[in-house]
C-alpha cells in the first residue's frame, strides 16, 4: 500500500502547486471558460481527496494489505481499546491528520455557507426597505444611489438583481439589458455555488497560494460565462460600452459619495479609497473580459476541449482508483 | 395580505419622511391614510408595535424611553442606510465576493482612465 500513498502524495503536490499555477497562467481559458471551470473544480476536488487519501493510506499501511482490511483493523483498535502498538506514533499521527483535514474542510464549507447566507439575508432585508422594484421587471430592484452599480444577490426563489439609479442614468436601454442579462446569467447558471465552494477552499487552506489563484480564476471565469450569455441577447459593442461605462464610473470620483456612513463605522475616507482600488484581481478580470470581447479569439477546438475535459475526468477518477488499487492488485 | 416586510417598509418610509418621532397610534393612522392603500386599511396597533419592535431589533428604529406612549424615530436617514448598503457592495473584500456578484468589480484609477479613453475613441 505504500506505493499507493506515495502516488497519492505526488498527485496532491502536483494539484496543489504546479497544476493550478500553469492553469492560471494559460490563455486558453478565455476561449473555453466552461471547460476551464470544470478543470478548476476537478483540480480542487482531486487535490483535496489525494491530500487526505495519501495520509490515510500511509497511516493505515501497517494494519493490512488493502484499505478495507486496514480500516477494519483500525476500527478494532478504536472500538475494542486494543493497543495501538502495531500502528506506531507516526502512523497514528498521519491518520489523525487525515481525519482532521477532512473535518476541517467540511466544517469550513458549512461555516462559509452559514456566514454567506446570513450576510445575504441581512442584505436582502435592507434591500426590501431601501429599494423599489423596476417598472417592468419584478425580480430587478432599483436603489437610490449615484454610483453606477449592478449586482445580483442569489437566494433561490428570492434571488434579485439590483441596479442603482446612477447606473440607469448612465446606460442606454440596450446597455441596461446587457447588464441585466449578464447578472441573470449568474443566477441561472448557479455561479454562487462555485463562488461558495472556492471561497470555502480559500478560507480552509489560506496558506496554500493556489487556493487564492483558484478563487480568482473562478470569479473571472464566471464573468466570462455571464458575458457570453449576455452576447446572445445584445451585440458585442453594446456590452463593451456597458462594461466600459460602469468600469470607468465604478470608482467614486468624489470620496463624499461613500464617506458619510464611514464616519460612523470609524473608517477614514483614505482607507476606503485604498480598499476600493486594492482589488487587483478585479482589475485584471475587467481587463481580461474586455480584451476577450474586443479581440475575440476562436473558441477552443472540439479536440482541445475534449482533451481538457478528459483530463478533468481522469483527475476525478485517479484518487479513488489509487485508494482501492492495492485491493485489486492484491 | 401585506407581508411583514411590506409593513416594515411602510413604517420606515413614514418615519424617514416625518421629522418628529411618532407613536404607534399615529403611525397606524398615517398608514390608513396613505394613498398606497394596499398595505392595510385596518391595522391593529399591536401589529404596528410588532413591526416597530422588529425594526428596533434590526437597529433601524429607536424608542424615546421617557415618553408615554412611546414615540419612535428612525436611527439614521434613508440616504445613510443606502450609502452604508452600497458601501458593503462596493468595497472589495475576499469574503464578500461570494455574497453577491457585481457586474464590474473595483477598478483602479489607471484602469478607469483607459476605459474612459476607450469610450471617447469609440
Amino acid at each position: 500500500m505504500f506505493w499507493a500513498s506515495y502516488l497519492l502524495a505526488a498527485l496532491a503536490i502536483i494539484l496543489a502547486w504546479p497544476a493550478p499555477i500553469a492553469l492560471s497562467r494559460a490563455s486558453w481559458p478565455a476561449r473555453a471558460p466552461f471547460t476551464a471551470m470544470v478543470l478548476w473544480q476537478s483540480i480542487a476536488l482531486a487535490g483535496g481527496l489525494s491530500m487526505i487519501g495519501a495520509m490515510l493510506v500511509w497511516g493505515l499501511e501497517p494494519l493490512g494489505d488493502n484499505l478495507v482490511s486496514a480500516s477494519a483493523g483500525f476500527f478494532t483498535i478504536l472500538l475494542d481499546d486494543e493497543s495501538a502498538q502495531t500502528l506506531g506514533v507516526v502512523h497514528v499521527f498521519a491518520i489523525s491528520a487525515a481525519t482532521l483535514l477532512f473535518a476541517h474542510l467540511l466544517f469550513t464549507l458549512a461555516l462559509t455557507f452559514i456566514r454567506i447566507r446570513r450576510q445575504r439575508r441581512r442584505h436582502r432585508d435592507m434591500l426590501t426597505l431601501l429599494s423599489s422594484p423596476a417598472a417592468d421587471q419584478p425580480s430587478t430592484l432599483v436603489i437610490n444611489h449615484p454610483a453606477p452599480v449592478a449586482y445580483c444577490l442569489p437566494g433561490g426563489a428570492r434571488s434579485v438583481t439590483v441596479m442603482s439609479d446612477g447606473l440607469m442614468d448612465l446606460l442606454s436601454r440596450a446597455e441596461l439589458d446587457a447588464v441585466l442579462t449578464h447578472e441573470n446569467a449568474h443566477l441561472h447558471q448557479r455561479h454562487h455555488l462555485l463562488l461558495w465552494a472556492f471561497a470555502a477552499w480559500r478560507s480552509a487552506l489560506p496558506w496554500l497560494p493556489t487556493s487564492q489563484l483558484a478563487q480568482r480564476a473562478v470569479s473571472e471565469l464566471i464573468e466570462m460565462l455571464a458575458d457570453d450569455e449576455a452576447l446572445r441577447h445584445v451585440d458585442e459593442p453594446t456590452l463593451v460600452r456597458a462594461i466600459a461605462i460602469v468600469g470607468s464610473g465604478a470608482l467614486p470620483s468624489s470620496p463624499d459619495a461613500l464617506d458619510d456612513p464611514l464616519a460612523e463605522t470609524g473608517r477614514s475616507g483614505g482607507a476606503v479609497r485604498a480598499d476600493v482600488t486594492g482589488g487587483t484581481a478585479d482589475v485584471q478580470s475587467t481587463a481580461h473580459r474586455l480584451r476577450r470581447l474586443l479581440t475575440p479569439l476562436p473558441p477552443l477546438s472540439r479536440l482541445q476541449q475534449g482533451a481538457a475535459l478528459s483530463a478533468a475526468g481522469l483527475l476525478l477518477v485517479l484518487p479513488p482508483a489509487l485508494l482501492v488499487a492495492p485491493e485489486l492488485l492484491g | 395580505m401585506a407581508t411583514l416586510g411590506d409593513l416594515e417598509r411602510t413604517v420606515m418610509d413614514l418615519l424617514w419622511t416625518t421629522p418628529e418621532a411618532m407613536t404607534a397610534n399615529e403611525l397606524r393612522d398615517a398608514i390608513a391614510e396613505a394613498p398606497s392603500g394596499e398595505v392595510g386599511r385596518e391595522l391593529a396597533v399591536t401589529t404596528v408595535l410588532t413591526v416597530l419592535s422588529r425594526l428596533e431589533k434590526k437597529g433601524l428604529v429607536e424608542r424615546e424611553r421617557d415618553s408615554r406612549p412611546h414615540r419612535y424615530r428612525s436611527v439614521t436617514s434613508r440616504e445613510d442606510h443606502t450609502a452604508e448598503l452600497m458601501h458593503e457592495v462596493l468595497v472589495t473584500a475576499p469574503d464578500r465576493e461570494a455574497v453577491l456578484a457585481r457586474f464590474i468589480g473595483s477598478v483602479s484609477e489607471a484602469e478607469a482612465e483607459t476605459l474612459r479613453k476607450l469610450l471617447g475613441g469609440s
